[in-house]
């Protein structure tokens, strides 16, 4: 095929296979083609499968080596979230005295802040993937999306072991989750999705423009306060909350709690707005990162 | 029987930064600085070299409309001058790097070696690290796990494998990261200079590795600046010159190229000026400038090994003289004296006439294999030394072609020999002797070969 036909995007659309090994009537040789492409490609699925062992493997890495050579290792992932909630629980739950719907301030509070400190590391983590692993994007070839996907995938362990912590909070307090619980790995895939969509759209702007590494660190922190997790979603006027619903975790975490406290009725507007926010998010980012892959190894 | 890799017109450009203007008021400078973050992003932005086309002054383009191609199980070898383009085309065939123009075509699977240990991770011991690195050059676990103890054993690191990799020694993590890189089995092979690493031995084992996957029938496309491993492995080569295809042929041919477009600064006429270099002796009589070639081959400025030499030497004296001893001596890279050509030792008296004096030595073969080498001068009169160089200047030796059908092993030694090898009958087979193989199965006297280091 001629570079003009390749330049068109709607072709490349179709062709969006370009520079993926296929079987040729040779007798399945994968043949490559290397050229300039442009446009919008789509996800390839079937090398993201191919490289599903370098996927392990990174994220065994990335967990592997977070808490190398430290004393208390993975006990990190507790002390995070349970420092947060202590101060919190001083601040806004007794000082301010804002209102946790029915149940304790602390397991309120911390019921939220297991999911927020996914969110938030996991964000940072994705954001710094690719800026971090320059010297690997310069000298192999892998999708590129593995680095990002990884990173967020890593980060669920630390999420697993907050949810152990939760649960010991919630047996002190004497809380029953109710039934609604079953529905807790469709509010984490949201919560991943959003986590994964945010990532690969900053981490590929990151690359070339280093201040969103910068900014990220604090708009982070600022982020938490656009999420119920200090406050409950009852104290945003009545007209804001679907528009407020728009943040993902916003569904997400009052789900959450609704679930596991039973503070309040499914929130299920807040889901379903927050459900297609995220996979919206998440088609924009990944579309948006396979657009700029190119540049990566030339501007890392 | 279409070639395996195909390459038409691939060109790349980067951007280089450029000097920034110096402000010179306070005024100036003051703008600049406010203005500064729309013009860094305006900089950033134009690190994507795919979006514009121009021809301004800060786009260099590393390689520029380059073609080739390679057949089925041929070894390729790209050499040429540091920022020449070599990595970056092997780069762009690894899909690390989009070009920025022309097209590429394979036909099967890459695996890149462009550097050792990639993936490495000093906190992971050297079990962990092998597996990583095994899956990021491209292999299965399964395939890992097979190959394991072969791995370890070629590192020679079995004792350290649970120790974390930033404990090792450098020579110990770049003979893990080969050995990983060593055992891989791909249909197409490109590796980048990556033999630059470890020590002597080391090297052994690792070019004869590669010869190994060389001559499984595997293309190989290998960059190195080791011309001698280029000449071992690569049947043919590509020369390249500024971002510029320059030449794509024998390896022989392309070295010789190579060379003599790369040699050492020279004076007019191919001469060597001797007038400034560190020098004992009295200075009565003294070398001004040498020229050192193969014989018959006056414009070419590396020597071939085993070859008839032709060193033509420029002499001034301040007065008529007779000289007992002219030597032209030939040093390894430590400085040992390898070969000396003195005129001592032919009985005869150089006469030097008042002024510049020219003078040309002929060795008639240089026993001296591929590599390196200082060359220096010596004039003097019994005890009375009147000009001593010990470095005049560095000598490149290369052979001229592949000996007979054979290869040369490596690690060969300085010094050459001619030898053969007898085949004698069964009967004097002594059996306290080891057998020796098939290819020499009835010779029991193996040839005695020198190897002087």
């Amino acid at each position: 095929m001629t570079e003009q036909q390749t330049a068109a995007s709607s072709t490349s659309y179709m062709h969006k296979a370009l520079d993926r090994p296929e079987p040729t009537s040779q007798g399945s040789i994968p043949v490559t083609v290397i050229e300039p492409r442009s446009g919008w490609r789509l996800i390839d699925w079937k090398e993201l499968h191919e490289y599903r062992d370098l996927f392990r493997f990174l994220v065994w890495r990335e967990i592997r080596v977070r808490y190398a050579q430290s004393a208390v290792g993975i006990g990190w992932a507790v002390i995070q979230p349970v420092c947060s909630m202590l101060v919190f629980t001083i601040i806004f739950g007794r000082l301010a005295n804002i209102s946790s719907d029915g149940v304790p301030y602390a397991v309120f509070n911390l019921s939220a802040l297991v999911l927020w400190t996914y969110f938030s590391n996991a964000l940072i983590d994705g954001v710094n993937c690719l800026i971090g692993n320059a010297n690997m994007l310069s000298k192999i070839y892998f999708p590129r999306m593995l680095m990002p996907m990884s990173a967020v995938a890593a980060r669920l362990v630390d999420f697993c072991i907050g949810l152990v912590i939760l649960a010991v909070l919630m047996a002190w307090y004497r809380i029953v989750p109710t039934w609604y619980t079953i529905l807790l790995p469709l509010l984490v895939v949201v919560m991943v999705l959003t986590a994964s969509g945010l990532s690969m759209w900053l981490s590929a702007l990151a690359v070339q423009y280093r201040d969103v590494k910068h900014a990220m660190n604090f708009v982070v922190q600022l982020l938490m306060y656009a999420a119920p997790v200090v406050y409950p979603a009852s104290l945003i006027p009545e007209r804001y909350q679907l528009l407020y619903a728009l943040n993902p975790m916003v569904g997400v975490i009052e789900g959450f709690r609704s679930a596991l406290l039973g503070t309040r009725a499914m929130p299920w507007d807040f889901l379903a707005v927050g459900a297609a926010s995220a996979l919206a998010i998440a088609c924009l980012g990944m579309l948006y990162f396979r657009r700029r892959e190119r540049l990566f190894a030339d501007v890392a | 029987m279409s070639a395996i890799i195909t390459v038409e017109n691939i060109s790349k450009a980067y951007l280089i930064g450029m000097k920034a203007e110096v402000p010179d008021t306070l005024m100036s400078a003051a703008t600049k600085w406010i203005k500064s973050p729309l013009r860094n992003f305006r900089n950033l932005r134009r690190m994507n070299t795919f979006d514009h086309d121009g021809e301004t002054e800060d786009i260099i383009w590393a390689v520029k409309d380059v073609s080739f191609e390679v057949q089925q199980g041929e070894a390729v070898g790209i050499i040429g001058r540091n920022g020449a383009g070599k990595s970056t085309i092997l780069k762009i065939l690894s899909r690390i790097t989009e070009p920025t123009g022309g097209r590429a075509v394979i036909r099967g699977r890459i695996s890149s070696l462009l550097e050792v240990g990639t993936g490495f991770h000093p906190d992971l011991t050297g079990r962990e690290n092998i597996y990583m690195n095994g899956t990021i050059l491209g292999m299965t676990k399964r395939e890992i796990d097979r190959k394991f103890d072969e791995i370890v054993d070629f590192s020679g690191v079995e004792k350290f494998l649970d120790t974390p990799i930033k404990r090792y020694s450098s020579g110990m993590q770049v003979r893990l990261a080969f050995s990983v890189a060593a055992h891989l089995e791909p249909e197409i092979l490109i590796i980048d200079e990556v033999l630059a690493v470890g020590d002597a031995e080391f090297q052994k084992k690792c070019l004869g590795k590669m010869e190994d996957v060389a001559s499984h029938g595997r293309t190989v496309l290998f960059v190195s600046h080791q011309l001698g491993a280029i000449q071992r492995l690569c049947t043919r080569s590509i020369v390249m010159r500024e971002g510029h295809r320059s030449f794509d042929g024998i390896t022989t041919e392309a070295i010789d190229l190579y060379l003599s477009s790369h040699s050492q600064t020279k004076d007019i006429n191919g001469w060597t000026s001797l007038i400034s270099v560190p020098r004992r002796g009295s200075g009565e009589a003294k070398f001004v400038g040498y020229q050192c070639t193969p014989v018959g081959c006056p414009d070419v400025h590396h020597l071939y090994s085993d070859e008839p030499v032709e060193i033509n030497l420029l002499l001034r004296s301040e007065a008529t003289r007779e000289v007992a001893s002219l030597g032209v001596t030939f040093y390894d890279r430590v400085g040992t004296k390898l070969v000396n050509a003195d005129t001592v030792s032919l009985g005869k008296s150089l006469r030097l006439r008042q002024g510049e004096n020219a003078i040309s030595v002929r060795i008639e073969k240089l026993h001296l294999n591929p590599g390196n080498y200082n060359i220096g001068f010596w004039l003097a009169n019994g005890l009375h030394t009147f000009d001593h160089i010990e470095i005049g200047g560095t000598v490149e030796v290369i052979d001229r072609e592949t000996r007979g059908l054979g290869r040369r092993p490596v690690g060969d030694g300085t010094v050459t020999c001619s030898f053969s090898v007898i085949e004698l009958t069964n009967q004097m087979q002594d059996p306290g002797l080891p057998t020796a193989d098939k290819e020499s199965s009835h010779a029991c006297v193996l040839p005695s070969r020198q190897e002087a280091q």
